[in-house]
């Protein structure tokens, strides 16, 4: 009796089959305590209208933008990974939001989620980056450094530069998703790729499996040591799974050029250094990045990366170039102008404190950065930068500059 | 599957030992039992709902335990999974519940009336009494591993049989999502709320998804009988009141209980139970007969006898703080409660309570009177 039942409820789309049936069949093999075998594939299936999110609580990008149309349409969807809609979208459910602050709301599992789910993901990145529209509109790649012409700032007010970007490499499943497997074989991939930097470039790879205590106190001294998320925006997405299995970083003996690996994203790529010369980070920035993208070339792969989104990270929000220049600099006074916000809103600038994003500023010393990322290329971005140079001789006159 | 490509399809292309997990700086049973030979037969398995080997053990990859205390480090997403995973569950259960082995069946017995005593633990020391198990509706995927539509049908169930119950059984049920501030405080108030889980070894399982949807609490009007919704497992069903009388703390119990399963059968549901794990939980710690019968006790004195841990273990209990698992005691109050789920039954582990609590206070009295308790203690049970 057990096999027959089994087989009744083999088809798909059998809303709660048991309660229609109900009476005397299933009474009859319910009341028997018998030992269920694995048999057929069986799994109730729910309509579309039965596994909707309760969003009403919910302020987020994604939220704003899955409608229950959208959701029936793209549910029982899956990329060539498998990775599903509800995968992608957990993170948003899970995390209703700040009523203040906007979160995207979602995620991508690899390449093709920007395409099999595009009906929900193109308004969420409209919504995001300003009106950018990915059906119509293309994103410029530009990585070269030698178009800035300023950029080093005064070192009494600007006490850091720092540019980060992130990369995928293309065939590989992104941290949400991704099986160990998979993870390693990102590790194997660009740590292969990175013996091959050479000269001001040359460095070493610490993986956080491996690494010694020493190591490690050395990484978290130099301030370069990434721990285990503990946000749940991150954790809910499944990209800690496994730690630290797969993690590691790699930085060049100088300390001035420094790669994460399977954080977030498969790579970030930061280029830093103490005092002004961002002309100089961006430079080593550039350079950096094409050298390792020659370099995975070489052995057969490629970055993620196409003309509608440019590079393709795992958050939306990390799309076209992916990248934040940033700077920490003192503006005791300038902060305390009530204009401060609306200054940096026009200059597409935003503010964080010194620990990054969600601190606080210590000693009115400020993370300021661009806040754009799609649309524009790393050239152009940088440009906007530069305008915060405009602003240090205000600092000393007290005239800010709009 | 709730996170990545545990797929088997897209996960084949890789080899076993690219796959397999580091697990060498672990310390739970499925580590100790998952060797690389066993992930390779297993891992191109799946149930019948779609759980994988790896969605089994995610939890205790995520959480390599601690060197003084052994977690499980796996979970079930579905009936199943402890057949389609016996190879490593198997090994796992029996570690875990003192032997069992796989041949072994387990006995159920919720008749209250075999219970002997159980009415008269001196209330001067034992302040309250409470049972608690687990139920899974069968047919559902497990917490681990439901989707939002599976959740709000066990929900919903649930809520329907709950509201047929009558007499001091009836009750109200506040959704998580829809409770005023009001019922929040009073639930609170009446230590009746459950939190989201913030515990690692549960979130990493998957279990906390889409959180507070289809979570709920019931409780009867006398607030002496309360079911948990999609919390850790489909249903946790929990008899408690102050004082020492555990016997009507246990035919409330084991009435309830016989009353929701009939109200699930009348509407075509059963719950999950087989004659070899009894009933079958999310957790493999929690199978047979996933019971914790406990009580609040002062022993002040007892808790400062060096054999005291001893005599626990005796008396197959076990001892926590009042704040539940992994808490302190205060003021000499322990949650005294007992060991064992699986491999006896309801009332043999009930009888346990009752007889080694009544000892425990009887040692406890002789101690307040400087008496000796040699001529006390007890053999191994």
């Amino acid at each position: 009796m057990a096999s027959s039942f089994t087989r009744i409820l083999s088809s798909k789309r059998n809303v709660g089959i048991l309660s229609l049936v109900g009476g005397s069949v299933a009474a009859g093999f319910l009341l028997h305590r018998e030992h269920v075998t694995a048999g057929e594939p069986l799994r109730r299936r729910y309509p579309a209208s039965a596994e909707y999110p309760d969003l009403r609580k919910h302020n987020n990008c994604m939220a704003s933008s899955l409608t229950p149309a959208i959701y029936a349409k793209l549910c029982d969807k899956a990329t060539p990974n498998g990775y599903t809609l509800d995968q992608a979208i957990q993170t948003g459910v899970d995390n209703p939001g700040h009523p203040f602050i906007k979160t995207v709301g979602l995620v991508a599992g690899d390449e093709e989620s920007y395409e099999v789910f595009a009906e929900l993901l193109d308004p969420v990145i409209k919504e995001r980056h300003n009106g950018y529209d990915p059906r119509t509109m293309k994103h410029p790649t530009d990585l070269n450094a030698s178009k800035i012409q300023s950029g080093v700032f005064d070192e009494r007010y600007v006490l850091s530069s720092r540019v980060r970007t992130g990369r995928s490499i293309r065939g590989l499943s992104l941290p949400p998703a991704c099986t160990r497997a998979e993870r390693r074989e990102v590790e194997r991939v660009v740590v292969d790729a990175l013996s091959g930097l050479k000269e001001d470039l040359t460095g070493k790879y610490y993986s956080l499996t491996l690494m010694t205590e020493q190591e490690q106190q050395q990484l978290i001294d130099d301030h370069f040591l990434f721990d285990k998320p503990v946000s749940p925006l991150l954790t809910c997405a499944g990209m800690a799974r496994d730690w630290p299995d797969g993690r590691g970083i790699w930085h060049n003996n100088e300390k001035t050029f420094l790669i994460w690996i399977n954080e977030e994203d498969h790579t970030r790529v930061i280029s830093m250094e103490k005092g002004g010369n961002m002309k100089r980070v961006f430079e080593r920035f550039c350079r950096g990045l094409k050298e390792v993208e020659r370099l995975i070339q070489e052995r057969g792969w490629e970055f993620m990366w196409n003309e509608r989104l440019g590079y393709i990270l795992t958050c939306p929000s990390n799309l076209g170039t992916g990248l934040r220049a940033g700077v920490h600099v003192k503006l005791p006074r300038l902060s305390k102008d009530p204009r401060f916000s609306k200054i940096l809103d026009n200059l597409r600038l935003q503010k964080r404190g010194t620990g990054g994003v969600d601190t606080a500023a210590v000693g009115g010393v400020f993370d300021i950065s661009n806040l754009d990322r799609l649309g524009q290329s790393e050239v152009g971005t940088n440009h906007s930068m530069w305008r915060i140079t405009s602003i240090r001789p205000s600092v000393s006159l007290k005239f800010p500059i709009c | 599957m709730p996170f990545g490509n545990t797929h088997n399809q897209a996960k084949l292309k890789y080899s076993s030992e690219q796959e397999y997990p580091d697990l060498s700086k672990h310390n739970n049973y499925m580590a100790k039992i998952l060797t690389a030979a066993m992930y390779e037969r297993l891992r191109t398995k799946e149930t019948p709902s779609g759980f994988t080997l790896d969605d089994v053990i995610q939890t205790g990859v995520d959480n390599p335990g601690h060197p003084f205390i052994m977690t499980v480090g796996c979970v079930a997403g579905d009936e199943e999974t402890y057949e389609v995973f016996k190879e490593l569950l198997d090994p796992v259960i029996e570690d875990r519940h003192g032997g069992y082995k796989p041949t072994d069946k387990h006995k159920t017995d919720l008749n209250p009336d075999n219970l002997k005593g159980g009415d008269d633990l001196d209330p001067k020391y034992v302040l309250s009494s409470r049972v608690r198990t687990g139920r899974s509706i069968r047919g559902f995927c497990l917490p681990p591993h439901c989707s939002r539509g599976e959740r709000r049908a066990v929900e919903k169930l649930s809520v329907e049989a709950l509201a047929a119950l009558s007499g001091d059984l009836k009750g109200k049920y506040y959704a998580l999502k829809n409770m005023t501030e009001a019922e929040q405080q009073q639930l609170i108030d009446d230590h009746f709320l459950f939190d989201k889980p913030v515990s690692p070894l549960l979130l990493a399982s998957g279990m906390a998804r889409d959180w507070p949807d289809a979570r709920g609490i019931w409780h009867n009007d006398n607030k002496t009988f309360l079911v948990w919704v999609n919390e850790e497992d489909h249903l946790r069903v929990i008899s408690m009141q102050k004082g020492g009388k555990m016997k009507e703390v246990f035919t409330r119990f084991c009435t309830g209980l016989t009353k929701i399963e009939t109200l699930f059968r009348d509407r075509g549901h059963a719950f999950m139970w087989n004659e070899h794990l009894g009933y079958v939980l999310t957790c493999p710690s929690n199978l047979g007969t996933g019971l914790r019968a406990g009580v609040h006790v002062k022993l002040p004195n007892m808790s400062k006898q060096a054999k005291f841990d001893e005599i626990l273990s005796k008396l197959r209990l076990q001892k926590r703080g009042t704040g539940g698992v992994d808490t302190a005691a205060v003021g000499g109050v322990f949650d005294i409660s007992n060991a064992d789920r699986l491999g006896f039954s309801e009332v043999e582990l009930v009888q346990m309570v009752v007889d080694g609590v009544k000892l425990l206070v009887e040692m406890e009295k002789r101690l307040e009177k400087g008496q000796s308790i040699d001529n006390l203690m007890p053999a191994q049970k």
